[in-house]
């Protein structure tokens, strides 16, 4: 157990107040830009994001699957994987939690094995990439790309072809059977189990990094894959579990999505989840609670920029350049990485090897 | 005939993807990795659509899609080269801000749903000579600007980086740069001179999408081709004739998959638009040889 000093609270905290502080900044200044009432719109942006118990929950809700993508990348980026397929994970892993919620009638306990799904097909596709890598050095960057794409159009394949609502009218899955759906959590908002198990997700990663011989092995292929096969870890074996951990998030965020959001699959189900994940993850400083906080300041600034943009007039896909913006600004002040650590000679070292 | 509109097709769809995996083959070479191409090929198509809209030349609108892709650029080099923020993340950032910004100024301009813009489209310049000869023509020489120029930056990045002082000490910034700047280079400056030319190129890419290849300006109407981009450097093992492999092939297979679906076959449409992405990764999987990517890339720590 870390001890908790009133100095390390405000190290931590700093960033994440730096960060707010300057989303308001940047959201008052784009409003001025655009015409609107500065003060309006970070007033419509506070109230409409933390402002109410709606309005709070609605914020919550969006953070689930930002947070479990977030989290997958983030463990993928520490281990030395360059995985950019969080989007398509996700999509697969909604199509596969759709095929067990809409194809294999209603049953106790379906839930959870939609989940389980979801979860399965994320890992499934991230482990494409990891044998493409293991077995023919595939870069896994291209390969992750280009699965993002395949999965994307094959997810609206199968909402318009074998997985299509019965009476035929969209382009979408029936409805979830209410076996199917996640356990509200909170009374009178829509807030599901998927938040606990996001909040799971943050102990066990944090976990498996911090407390683990696998975690120790992930971060040392991270750091310095060369140092990792001299001291003789299964850098192969790991590669794969760090690449199947980190699809299985993905995957389990797109499940929690049909199941506790939607209620069904279509073909825009993810405005770019997976995308966001790496912001989010990245703006988190590569650290489980650091991805928690990112992904629910990601989802405020989400649901804070439609309240923004019925009340103030402006437009709500602005919080997406906040978002951008706050990332680059936090990224200069706290001299954030995309390893976490960044050690020069393990790069070099690395490219030794490849050679 | 077919075959004919079908290649040329196919090039005009290669042609983005080329451009601005040259820039993006460019600043990896340097060691520099841009995952911000999306964002700076978007922010170059709106800028040319909406100069194109606003001026009703074509050619002025490409011209501000370059300005527009190096100005996203300044952002990056300021950033990641000379406050030395990480780079990946200044990438990252980079493509959320165009994707948020353009989308707010095309909403503050034509309104929430979107007004189905309809842009002027680069002339098609028939090459004197060559624009007459059976197939060759109608392939290779009746094309627009935007898409000889990419196919002539190929070779002349070839000769930049294998007959050039200039492309020795570009490459040498990328595999040691530490060993460069013992030698009196000047790593940054190398390093922002490739960004800034990646910015225009990708500025040109989006240009090509918008007042060539689409016609009209929505949304993210990039839909992932800078990250395509990206792919396409890996895969072409940072050569540039690779790299035009690689696009060459994509924007075939993406023209292949229009023939498709107007041939009425039994193929569900969305199955044939994931042809492209598909068949990159077979070859990819079926091509021997390992990737040789420049040493120093995306390390960031650089000596002045």
């Amino acid at each position: 157990m870390s001890r908790i000093s009133a100095r390390g609270l405000v190290r931590s905290l700093a960033p994440a107040g730096a960060a707010i502080a300057l989303a308001f900044v940047l959201t008052a200044l784009m409003a001025a830009a655009f015409g609107a009432s500065p003060a309006a719109a970070v007033g419509a942006l506070v109230s409409g994001s933390v402002g109410s118990s709606a309005s709070l929950a609605a914020t919550l809700l969006r953070a689930s699957p930002l947070l479990l993508t977030g989290l997958g990348v983030m463990l993928a980026f520490r281990s030395g994987v360059f995985n950019i397929g969080a989007e398509g994970q996700l999509l697969v892993g909604a199509l596969a939690a759709t095929a067990v919620a809409t194809r294999t009638g209603s049953w106790p306990g379906q839930a959870v094995f939609v989940l389980a799904a979801g979860a399965i097909a994320g890992a499934l596709w991230a482990g494409i990439a990891a044998a493409l890598r293991a077995r023919r050095e595939v870069n896994e960057v291209i390969t992750t790309i280009l699965l993002n794409f395949v999965g994307l159009y094959l997810v609206s394949y199968m909402v318009d072809g074998p997985l299509k609502e019965q009476s035929g009218a969209y382009p979408q899955s029936d409805l979830f059977p209410p076996t199917a759906e996640l356990w509200r959590i909170v009374a009178g908002t829509r807030l599901h189990v998927g938040l606990l198990i996001g909040l799971v997700g943050v102990f066990f990663v944090h976990g498996l990094l911090s407390r683990t011989a696998l975690g120790l092995r992930l971060r040392s292929a991270g750091l310095n894959p060369r140092a990792a096969r001299v001291a003789g870890f299964p850098v192969g074996r790991d590669l794969f579990l760090a690449f199947a951990l980190s699809g299985a998030l993905a995957g389990l965020a797109g499940a929690v999505e049909v199941a506790g959001v939607t209620g069904r699959l279509y073909e825009r189900i993810s405005p770019g989840y997976g995308y966001t994940a790496i912001a989010i993850a990245l703006l988190g400083g590569l650290r489980a609670s650091g991805v928690l906080l990112a992904a629910v300041f990601f989802a405020a600034l989400g649901t804070g920029a439609s309240a923004m943009e019925r009340t103030a007039g402006v437009s709500a896909v602005l919080a997406v350049a906040v978002q951008g913006a706050t990332l680059l600004a936090v990224a200069m002040i706290g001299h954030l990485s995309w390893t976490g650590l960044q050690i020069p000679e393990a790069s070099e070292s690395e490219s030794a090897d490849a050679a | 005939m077919l075959l004919e509109s079908f290649l040329a097709a196919g090039l005009l769809l290669a042609t983005p993807i080329l451009l601005a995996a040259l820039g993006e083959l460019l600043v990896e070479r340097t060691g520099v990795l841009n995952i911000g191409v999306e964002g700076m090929m978007l922010t170059g198509a709106f800028a040319a659509a909406m100069s194109a809209e606003a001026t009703g030349s074509p050619g002025l609108g490409a011209l501000v899609g370059a300005v527009a892709g190096v100005a996203v650029a300044l952002l990056f080099a300021w950033c990641a080269i000379v406050l030395g923020t990480d780079q990946i993340i200044v990438g990252a950032a980079i493509n959320l801000i165009a994707l948020g910004g353009t989308g707010a100024l095309y909403r503050a301009f034509y309104g929430t749903t979107g007004a189905a813009l309809v842009l002027p489209t680069l002339p098609s310049l028939p090459v004197p000579g060559l624009a007459s000869l059976p197939f060759v023509g109608p392939v290779l020489a009746s094309q627009n600007a935007l898409v000889y120029l990419a196919l002539l930056l190929v070779p002349a990045f070839w000769a930049l980086f294998r007959r050039t002082g200039l492309g020795l000490r570009l490459r040498a910034v990328g595999d040691h740069p530490q060993a460069a700047a013992s030698l009196g280079y000047g790593v940054r400056a190398h390093k922002i001179g490739a960004i800034l030319c990646a910015g225009a190129l990708s500025g040109l890419a989006g240009a090509t999408l918008t007042l060539a290849a689409t016609n009209t300006f929505v949304e993210g109407v990039t839909a992932g081709r800078g990250f395509v981009a990206l792919a396409v450097v890996v895969f072409g093992r940072w050569s540039p004739w690779g790299v035009m492999a690689g696009a060459l092939l994509f924007g075939l297979v993406s023209a292949l998959q229009f023939q498709l679906q107007a041939a009425d076959l039994a193929i569900p449409h969305q199955l044939a638009l994931m042809l492209p992405y598909l068949v990159t990764l077979a070859v990819l999987v079926t091509s021997p040889g390992t990737a040789v990517a420049p040493r120093a890339l995306g390390v960031g720590d650089d000596p002045r």
